[in-house]
């Protein structure tokens, strides 16, 4: 039962890993939504209104109730249009592995990542590459667990860890070009590297994440303005 | 039936998150205190990726994360659900429970800190317990309404927890008159026999946490 465009808003900004989140849930679910682009730098009353607390994008809008935080969103999606493809896997103990590494990937790994971006010098970049080096091996074997041989962490088809971890990969490949170093090491996590085509080239996935020559541009836009604010 | 087991300390809040769960729905485990500065093998087996406390191990299979936890157990245990039926209302109980763990860390750091770092800390600290007041809680009894859900039990620390802290700090956050929907939450959720019987000792706490910030505050 898909809801009609004008029931259902997304409050949120195109190069957002977690509005990718919820853009690819949609679309797993081929449901239609109304986009509304939040301009860089201000905040609109309807997203002050629907996120009081945190005041942040992604909101997802259904009737007049908001729902807030990317990961919270993707559930919400995946129970309300249950006759979709699941998102969540159906057996508990699948379902709090993949809660347990989407935690994981936003609580520690995303964190090494912007730590990498911001690195002053060889040797903070070195150790942060270190640490998310560590973080992809922990992930690789995960993906085994999870997949069970199969391409992705949901199986035969994307569930929820891999919308978690796999929204940002466009942000993961634009710091590879930035920093340049590889995240992605073939010899060291093949089936990561082959999980990440498979993803970024899904039907639901591959209109979503941003091309990362856009994102490259948009990291160096932001590393200059936070330049020009602390020198201020 | 499948064995349950719940690796916990006496001291952290997040471990009895997972106790007061398996109380309440009456799940017989087998609990085991862990010494977080000689971790148990098995610990470390569990949990290899944070090696931290509460794991709970059913049927020999590890699930780590206090709310991770808290998510599985209506899985192979329906009865007294911790979460509500309806999808948003899920989605609204799962944003105060992230709120709880994202937030309430400023309410450790007031605990561990002086000067500036601590005054910081306590408008932190009373800028959450607002939005709680004001935003979570509405004119129910339990953040679960009628009864005691995921939400209370991420936000138990607030219950017992904080009068500790403040008396050991000696700064009083939790004012009845300030916050008196929260300051009844504390009181009603205290009351509850799974979590009043399973409370740790005050003076036991006084004392641990008060050798535990000269500790901190002595470490560089």
């Amino acid at each position: 039962m898909a809801g009609a465009s004008s029931d259902l808003k997304l409050l949120g900004a195109g190069p957002s890993p977690y509005v990718n989140r919820v853009q690819i849930a949609l679309n797993l679910k081929a449901v239609n939504y109304e986009f509304l682009e939040e301009k860089f730098g201000s905040k609109s009353e309807l997203l002050l209104k629907s996120n009081p607390v945190h005041k942040k994008i992604p909101v997802l809008i259904h009737g007049d109730k908001p729902i807030c935080e990317s990961l919270i969103i993707v559930q919400y999606i995946d129970e309300v249009w249950a006759s979709g493809p699941s998102i969540l896997p159906s057996d508990p103990y699948d379902r709090a592995l993949h809660r347990f590494w989407a935690a994981y990937i936003d609580d520690k790994f995303f964190t090494n990542v912007k730590e990498l971006s911001t690195a002053d010098g060889e040797e903070a970049k070195d150790a942060a590459v270190e640490r998310i080096a560590e973080g992809m091996t922990l992930l690789e074997d995960a993906l085994g667990k999870c997949g069970k041989g199969k391409p992705f962490f949901g199986g035969d088809n994307i569930g929820y860890l891999d919308i978690a971890f796999g929204s940002f990969l466009g942000w993961l490949r634009a710091t590879e070009k930035l920093a340049g170093v590889t995240l992605f090491n073939e010899g060291k996590t093949p089936g990561l590297v082959a999980w990440a085509d498979a993803f970024s080239s899904h039907e639901a996935v591959k209109d979503v994440i941003p091309e990362i020559d856009r994102l490259v541009e948009l990291a160096k836009m932001f590393k200059a303005r936070a330049q020009s604010q602390s020198a201020n | 039936m499948e064995e349950v087991k719940l690796l916990g300390t006496w001291s952290s809040p997040f471990s009895y998150r997972v106790l007061w769960a398996l109380e309440l729905k009456g799940i017989p485990y087998q609990y085991t205190e862990e010494d977080l500065y000689n971790k148990s093998p098995f610990l470390v087996k569990c949990n290899p990726v944070h090696k931290k406390i509460p794991v709970l191990v059913h049927g020999g299979k590890p699930i780590c994360e206090s709310m991770v936890i808290l998510e599985y157990l209506d899985g192979p245990w329906p009865h007294n659900p911790l979460l509500p039926s309806d999808p948003y209302e899920r989605a609204v109980a799962r944003f105060w429970a992230k709120f709880a763990d994202d937030k309430g860390t400023v309410i450790w750091t007031m605990f561990r800190s002086t000067g500036e770092e601590q005054k910081e800390a306590v408008k932190g600290s009373l800028e959450m317990l607002r939005t709680i007041e004001d935003l979570a809680l509405g004119d129910k009894k339990f953040f679960g309404g009628e009864r005691i859900g995921m939400v209370d039990l991420a936000f138990g620390a607030l219950a017992h927890w904080l009068g500790v802290f403040e008396e050991i700090v000696g700064i009083r956050l939790l004012e009845p008159e300030s916050f008196p929907r929260l300051h009844k939450w504390t009181k009603n959720f205290k009351e509850e026999p799974a979590i009043k019987e399973n409370l740790p000792d005050k003076d036991k706490m006084l004392s641990n946490f008060r050798c535990l910030r000269e500790k901190l505050l002595a470490s560089p």
